[in-house]
Order: structure tokens, then C-alpha cells, then sequence
């Protein structure tokens, strides 16, 4: 069994660090620490991580940010970065107005 | 690891996870069984976070209201998470002389359960709701009703259970259930297995082959729905809004953006490979719904779609109970696609009936031996 799917497994306490107010998901401005603090809440996964915080959630749909939230989370729990699964990528990959998405059919003005 | 606990759930989705909160706080040891890698991981995080009375079956109706004038109103200071929750009525939006037909019906069964909904007129709508175009002739409004986060709330209630002294495990799939001495006793996974006296199944589709391994079986059916999400707007309106058609939901979130699902109309016979993926036609299809309605939206940019399973069960209401012929089971499965509005009472009531052998909110229109062959 992977040891972060024990969720009452000890990563020792939240310790604040000077750089915790560095901005890592500039779309959605969510700080280091606030990604550090949601580990110590339970957090283990970087699909959990999003959906608490809203990183990677935001214009750039994180492909900016989710390398650096994985290396982080990854040194909070103690275990490697390649044990953690990146979040799922979400159709459009670019944002699109809601016209255009209806209007796919070509014919129709 | 924790192998033993007074009460095993098994799911660690909104359900699992708010009884698992409100049996700790009733100071029961409690283990919750995730059978995927995340907590929350179905329906869960993948609704569109109403939180409505209205357009209710009455007999989950109940739920609805005890959720709603008990529950929800101080649930972000009690989870210590901002669930987002908005109480500013919902409006389900009638085009057609059919549409106001339906609604009247619905708003009229909500009223003989005792529930404030009302049938406004196309102009009384747009006093509401300004933004709203002109071929909406009517609607039905409750003002009790709104929406809420539903990903901060599914982790908030996970957050808070584990605090106190929940033991979550995820990747842990049941495979069996086992009676010792004619009791529920044993839950076993393909790895491990966990002892406890009283099994609370919330699984939602899973929960199917799990209680099939002790001769119980609830009729639910998987159907995809699918959500979108546009970048943030500036605000606009904070109801919750529905059609008669069902052609589109949504709320405008507190982030700014608009949370919106649709139906394409092929939901039960859409293709998968084994995961819930969007379908090509369906986005269009709900922005189509969505601009008829608000035509002020078009230039909204679309930045995320999303797919997900609801546990349709067989008469649209879940199954909340416990079971007879095993004793030290409660199913709470088959929410149909609108459990996350009652999941808080829910919860709490599946925290009363494991310590107290009984409920607020009287279940028995909920039981898992309604289901009969029509003649």
C-alpha cells in the first residue's frame, strides 16, 4: 500500500517557513503556504490540493503552476514527486467563448 | 494502520464523509474505506453544488428542508472551510406554456410538503434576475433555496472528520462483506481486512456488487451528466437556477465564475472506457441552452468541462436504511444526481440512527425493500 493512502499517517506539524507567501498558482493567487497548510489538512493528492484551493483551476488551467504544487506537496508528505499522479487535464485547451462552443455546426450562423 | 472501529463506511464521498464527521463528533471511532485514490473523488466533486428544496421528490423532500433550516446556515464556521453557501432562492425558467405545466405541478406537490415555492411571472423573473432574456415567460421561485461549494464542502467534512480522529483509507475496494454469528462483521478489500459493528454502505454505484455479497441488491442505473465552468465574471446574481426542461443548471460561484451542467439528451447511452469522459457534443449543447437564457453570457469564455456518474436509482430517491436481514448494515446509496443539497442532513441523520436507533427526519419512504415488480 502507498503510504499516502493512509490519511492519519505522521507528517509531522505545519512549520511556517519564510517564503511561505511566495505566489505559486499566479491565476488563482494562492500562496505556498496555503498549499503547505492544506497538506496538514488532509490533502494528500494533487487532485484534492485543486479542489480545495482552487490551484491550477484558474485561465491557465495550471500549466503553469502544477509542477511546482506537485514538488511541494511532495516534500511536505516526505515521499518522492513520482508517487504523487498529476491532476486530471480538462477539455478546452485554451478557453473559449460560449458562442463559439455553440456554434458548432457550421451552417448555423 | 487502523483495522477495527465501532463503524466502517465504506465510500469517502459527501455522504461517507459528513457521517463520518457527525459520528465523531458523537465520539464513535470510525474508519472510512475509499476505493479510489481521492477523498470525494465521484458525484461529489462533480455536481453542481445545489443546495434546493424545490423540483424535490416528496419523499427526499424532508431531508431537503431539515438540511437546509438546521444545517447548512452555520456549516462553514462548523467545517472551518468556506462552503460558499448562498441562500438566495432558486428559479427553475419556463419558456413554453408545457414548461409553466411542469413547474406548477412540481411547485404544487412542494406546497402540499409544506415548502414556500411559488409561480412568478416572465416579468416578476426578471425583477429577480435582470439579466435573464424575454423568452422566459415564467418561473417557479423558492426564496429558502441557493447553491453551495461542492468540492470545499466534500473536503471540509473529510478535513474535520480526520481532525477528530478519523481514519481515512483511499485505494481500499471493497470486495466483500461477511457475517460472523449472523452480524455484520467483517469488511474485506483485495488487501486487508477491517472489523467493525455496524457498516454503513455509501459507495454510490459500487455500492451495488459490494452489497450484492450479501443478497442485497438496490436497482441503480450509472448515467454521465457533464459541467462546465467560465472564467470569472463580474457579479451578477447569486440564485440558483434550473429549467423546466432540465436543459442547463447553474449558480455563479463566489470566484466569479459560473458552474453550469446541461443534459444532451443520450445520458444513460453515452460511451466511456472505464472513466467519466466529456462527450464532443455535450458542451455545445448546454452553452446552446445557456445562451437562450442569458444571452448576456456569449462572450463568456469557457475554461474547463467535466464529467461525472450519477447512481440513478430506479425511482429517483436514494435509499437511506438500515437492513433487516443483516443486521449492522445501513445503505445509503442511489442519490440519483441531487445528493449533495441533502448530503449534511443526510449525514447527521445516519450519525442518529447508528447511535440512537432512530432519525429527525422520518426515512421510511427511503427503504431498501420498496422496489417491487409492477403487477
Amino acid at each position: 500500500m502507498n503510504s499516502i493512502n493512509d490519511r492519519s499517517i505522521n507528517i509531522g506539524e505545519y512549520i511556517p517557513a519564510p517564503d511561505d507567501d511566495m505566489l505559486i498558482c499566479r491565476c488563482e493567487e494562492i500562496t505556498k503556504g496555503e498549499i503547505r497548510r492544506a497538506v496538514h489538512d488532509g490533502m494528500f493528492t494533487l487532485t484534492e490540493i485543486r479542489r480545495y484551493l482552487r490551484t491550477g483551476m484558474g485561465l491557465c488551467q495550471g500549466q503553469t503552476c502544477s509542477k511546482l504544487v506537485k514538488s511541494i506537496v511532495a516534500r511536505e508528505l516526505q515521499v518522492s514527486p513520482d508517487k504523487l499522479e498529476p491532476a486530471t487535464s480538462r477539455a478546452p485547451m485554451r478557453p473559449i467563448e460560449m458562442c463559439i462552443l455553440a456554434n458548432e455546426r457550421k451552417e448555423e450562423a | 494502520m487502523k483495522h477495527s472501529a465501532d463503524v466502517i463506511i465504506v465510500g469517502g464521498g459527501i455522504i461517507g464523509c459528513a457521517a463520518a464527521y457527525y459520528l465523531a463528533k458523537r465520539g464513535v471511532s470510525v474508519l472510512v474505506l475509499e476505493g479510489s485514490s481521492y477523498i470525494g473523488n465521484g458525484g461529489s466533486s462533480r455536481n453542481g453544488g445545489g443546495v434546493r428544496q424545490s423540483g424535490r421528490d416528496p419523499r427526499e423532500l424532508p431531508l431537503a428542508m431539515y438540511g437546509i433550516q438546521k444545517l447548512w446556515s452555520t456549516l462553514s464556521e462548523e467545517l472551518e472551510v468556506d462552503c460558499e453557501y448562498h441562500q438566495d432562492g432558486n428559479l427553475r425558467l419556463g419558456k413554453t406554456p408545457e414548461h409553466l405545466e411542469i413547474l406548477s405541478g412540481l411547485a404544487d406537490r412542494a406546497r402540499a410538503c409544506g415548502l414556500d415555492v411559488k409561480m412568478i411571472s416572465g416579468d416578476e423573473v426578471r425583477t429577480i434576475n435582470p439579466y435573464l432574456s424575454r423568452e422566459v415567460i415564467g418561473a417557479s421561485w423558492c426564496p429558502t433555496d441557493g447553491h453551495a461549494n461542492p468540492l470545499t464542502t466534500t473536503l471540509g467534512y473529510y478535513k474535520q472528520a480526520r481532525k477528530m480522529g478519523v481514519c481515512f483509507l483511499t485505494e481500499q475496494k471493497v470486495t466483500k462483506l461477511k457475517k460472523i454469528k449472523g452480524k455484520l462483521r467483517q469488511v474485506i478489500t483485495s488487501t486487508d481486512v477491517f472489523e467493525a459493528d455496524t457498516v454503513i454502505v455509501a459507495a454510490g454505484l459500487d455500492s451495488r456488487p459490494i452489497l450484492a455479497t450479501v443478497n442485497i441488491d438496490i436497482p441503480m442505473q450509472s448515467v454521465m451528466l457533464e459541467g462546465l465552468v467560465t472564467e470569472a465574471q463580474a457579479p451578477m446574481f447569486n440564485q440558483m437556477l434550473g429549467t423546466a426542461e432540465a436543459d442547463f443548471y447553474g449558480h455563479q460561484t463566489k470566484h466569479g465564475s459560473f458552474v453550469f451542467g446541461g443534459t444532451l439528451g443520450l445520458e444513460g447511452f453515452t460511451k466511456d472506457n472505464g472513466t467519466p469522459i466529456s462527450n464532443s457534443l455535450a458542451a455545445s449543447s448546454t452553452c446552446r441552452g445557456i445562451i437562450k437564457y442569458f444571452p448576456a453570457l456569449k462572450h463568456a469564455k469557457i475554461v474547463r468541462t467535466w464529467a461525472g456518474w450519477m447512481d440513478l436509482c430506479a425511482d429517483k430517491v436514494p435509499v437511506i436504511s438500515p437492513v433487516e436481514e443483516v443486521p449492522g448494515l445501513i445503505v445509503a446509496c442511489g442519490f440519483s444526481g441531487h445528493g449533495f443539497g441533502i448530503a449534511p442532513a443526510v449525514g447527521y441523520n445516519l450519525a442518529q440512527l447508528v447511535t440512537e436507533g432512530r432519525t429527525d427526519v422520518d426515512l421510511h419512504e427511503l427503504q431498501y425493500n420498496r422496489f417491487h415488480a409492477k403487477s
